[in-house]
């Protein structure tokens, strides 16, 4: 009944909304403005380049981590590709286990939290500032990123607490915690709140605002402009019905038919591409180019690099920590096999999908090219595109280039995903913050609430903010959490060293 | 060695009847007959992070759920007088979970009851019965 009467207290103020225009726009300004003015320094401070060059510090952060973690354990993303199969497949799964969480099930949840968005909007984001090339960064960071993902992803299991009721709680928080302490390392705890406290960011951010804000712009570009925040209402409400009024029923159906989505959105680009085969090669040519020439984007090669490596790592969550939350809940005897099965993530986020959606850009002539030069044509450090669009308007302008009927299965596909997207990452936050303040109705009721607010927020500010707030919060969350997983890799190189050393005796085998 | 049935109940009228049915025969042939209750689990079902977490509890509360309200019961409806009775619960898909059951149990005989029922669904995807009748790797009855 209460959730009720907020729907429609929400309803009534949204009416009145809508029969004042010029109201409702103001109050969209207002909450840009005041939006951008509160976490312009955050922002700054995380993107600021290393002095003398335009290379912002965190970007080099994920991908040398990356590079380590692959190097580290030996190029493990590529050795361990068919055992993760056979994982998943539940080829290693004790018969007598199931009714347990799967590897499969595991891995589906995590991707319903990172697929989505980033994978239309981002990679429009990235292609349409850092032009074909940043395609080529963006595959090859997902590549790298699945030996991150490893790695977070084994000491979220090998690390998560398992209380007396059956449920457990698994992520960096507990990792830093228990795995330094175990190490005799100093500053685990410090790290854990610190984490704890960006993950919250994180889901404020890239979890929700940008979600709300690309769901908003995909909607309005099929009904015709309207105040962003009337969208912020109608999906605060919704979410607000799920995470605090409990109709998991709704979360359900999402849950079920974002995997039917996901696949069907690889299917039309695949025949998108397939149609247009002929221009696969010049694509891949665009891509290779582009990557190391620039292609005359801003910033050249390097604003190519940025654009990939920052996109793929929003989209794929790769040293973010976040996963390592999604994947604890696994039922195994062997951390190790989350890690394989985790590092499927972003190769299927990535490489794949990501790709997709860049190859479907490119293909259908969305970015405008200078014939005389060659180059792509720039205005305002974006390249100019031939609907206008951006973001997610991008995407959907490239694949209605091939069906005119696709913005409509798209914005669906946009609001699925966002929405999915949201209850997952209210699910991470909320564990970041129940760690900080601990268990309790109502100090989670508090953490569901603030959620919420920050739907609306998302869906009535500009795009530039929001997105810039999205990137600066989840890649401070991969600050910490990367500190962390360098001081706790050996304990990931013994679990690997281990299980391999049993599954080549022949202790460890398949079951079917 | 003693020879040992295994019977299908899924709470239903007809696993009733399959039961009473599997008993007589049991104790005619001086043979000992295991329960078996399978509940409907896909590994590459979609669950939410919240589902996830809560997994582990639902499972066990869902076994104990199966034992006290539905395998118990049936048991104390049928006269099992003579006749060695255990029972085993187990998740997956029905007619695979039911053929393994008997075979890891070393059994004679498998029985099952059918409603006979003529839905579309059972039409299009096919009845545990008609299944079991095909995939069961030893001698299968069908108690109508």
């Amino acid at each position: 009944m209460k959730i009720n009467k907020l729907i429609s207290t929400l309803a009534v103020f949204g009416l009145a909304f809508i029969s004042n225009p010029v109201l409702a726009q103001s109050v969209d300004e207002t909450v840009n403005q005041m939006f951008a003015n509160a976490t312009g320094w955050f922002v700054s401070f995380i993107f600021s380049p290393f002095p003398g060059t335009t290379f912002p510090w965190i970007v080099a952060w994920l991908v040398v981590a990356a590079t380590v973690f692959t190097f580290y354990f030996a190029f493990i993303q590529f050795r361990a590709f068919p055992h993760s199969i056979s994982l998943v497949k539940g080829d290693y799964s004790d018969p007598n286990d199931a009714g347990e969480v799967s590897h499969f099930q595991a891995l589906a949840t995590a991707l319903s939290g990172t697929v989505g968005l980033g994978n239309i909007a981002g990679v429009a984001v990235a292609v349409g500032i850092g032009g074909p090339g940043a395609t080529f960064w963006m595959i090859l960071a997902g590549l790298m990123g699945m030996a991150s993902k490893f790695t977070e992803c084994t000491l979220g299991v090998k690390y998560r607490n398992e209380y007396d009721d059956g449920t457990v709680s698994g992520g960096p928080m507990y990792y830093l915690t228990k795995g330094f302490a175990e190490r005799g390392l100093p500053g685990g705890r410090f790290l854990a709140i610190l984490f704890s406290v960006f993950c919250i960011l994180g889901a404020f951010g890239g979890g929700n605002m940008f979600q709300a804000n690309q769901a908003h712009q995909q909607i309005s570009g099929i009904v015709g402009g309207y105040p962003g925040w009337i969208t912020g209402v109608i999906f605060a409400g919704v979410v607000f019905a799920v995470i605090v009024g409990g109709l998991k029923s709704i979360a359900k159906v999402t849950e079920k038919v974002v995997p039917f989505m996901g696949i069907m959105y690889v299917v039309a680009a695949l025949i998108i591409i397939l149609v247009n085969a002929d221009k696969i090669g010049w694509a891949f040519g665009q891509i290779f180019a582009g990557a190391f020439t620039g292609l005359g984007v801003a910033g050249g090669m390097v604003g190519a690099l940025i654009q990939g490596f920052k996109r793929a790592a929003f989209s794929n969550e790769a040293g973010v920590g976040s996963a390592a939350i999604a994947h604890s809940a696994v039922r195994t005897k062997e951390p190790i096999t989350e890690g394989f099965v985790s590092l499927l993530e972003p190769f299927i986020d990535t490489v794949v999908i990501c790709t997709m959606t860049a190859l479907v850009i490119i293909i259908t002539g969305q970015l405008t090219i200078d014939a005389a030069t060659g180059n792509y044509i720039t205005e305002g450090g974006r390249i100019v595109t031939a609907t206008g669009a951006s973001g997610v308007g991008l995407t959907s302008a490239a694949f209605e280039s091939a069906f005119s009927w696709f913005p409509y299965v798209l914005a669906i596909a946009v609001v699925l995903f966002a929405f999915s997207t949201m209850i997952s990452w209210s699910y991470y936050g909320l564990k970041a913050w129940t760690y900080l303040f601990g268990e309790g109705k109502s100090k989670e009721i508090t953490f569901k609430v603030i959620f919420c607010i920050f739907v609306i927020i998302g869906a009535a500010a500009n795009l530039g903010p929001v997105i810039d707030f999205s990137d600066a919060a989840i890649f401070a969350m991969a600050v910490v959490n990367i500190i962390g997983l360098y001081c706790l890799m050996p304990i990931v190189k013994r679990e690997l060293n281990s299980y391999l050393d049993r599954v080549k005796s022949g202790e460890i085998t398949k079951f079917k | 060695m003693s020879i040992k049935y295994v019977v299908a109940c899924d709470g239903s009228p007809a696993s009733h009847r399959a039961l009473e049915f599997t008993i007589d025969h049991a104790r005619r042939d001086g043979a000992s007959v295991l329960i078996a209750h399978v509940l409907e689990w896909s590994p590459y079902s979609f669950l939410t992070p919240d589902e996830l977490e809560e997994r582990h509890k639902r499972r066990g509360e869902e076994l104990a759920r199966a034992k006290t309200a539905l395998v118990d019961p049936l048991l104390a409806s049928v006269s099992t007088d003579g006749v060695e009775v255990d029972s085993v619960i187990k998740y997956g898909h029905v007619a695979e979970t039911l053929s393994a059951i008997a075979s890891e149990a070393g059994a004679a005989q498998l029985f099952i009851g059918r409603t006979g029922e003529s839905s579309l669904a059972v039409r299009v995807f096919g009845s545990v019965a008609g299944t079991l009748a095909q995939i069961s790797p030893i001698p299968c009855t069908i108690v109508p």
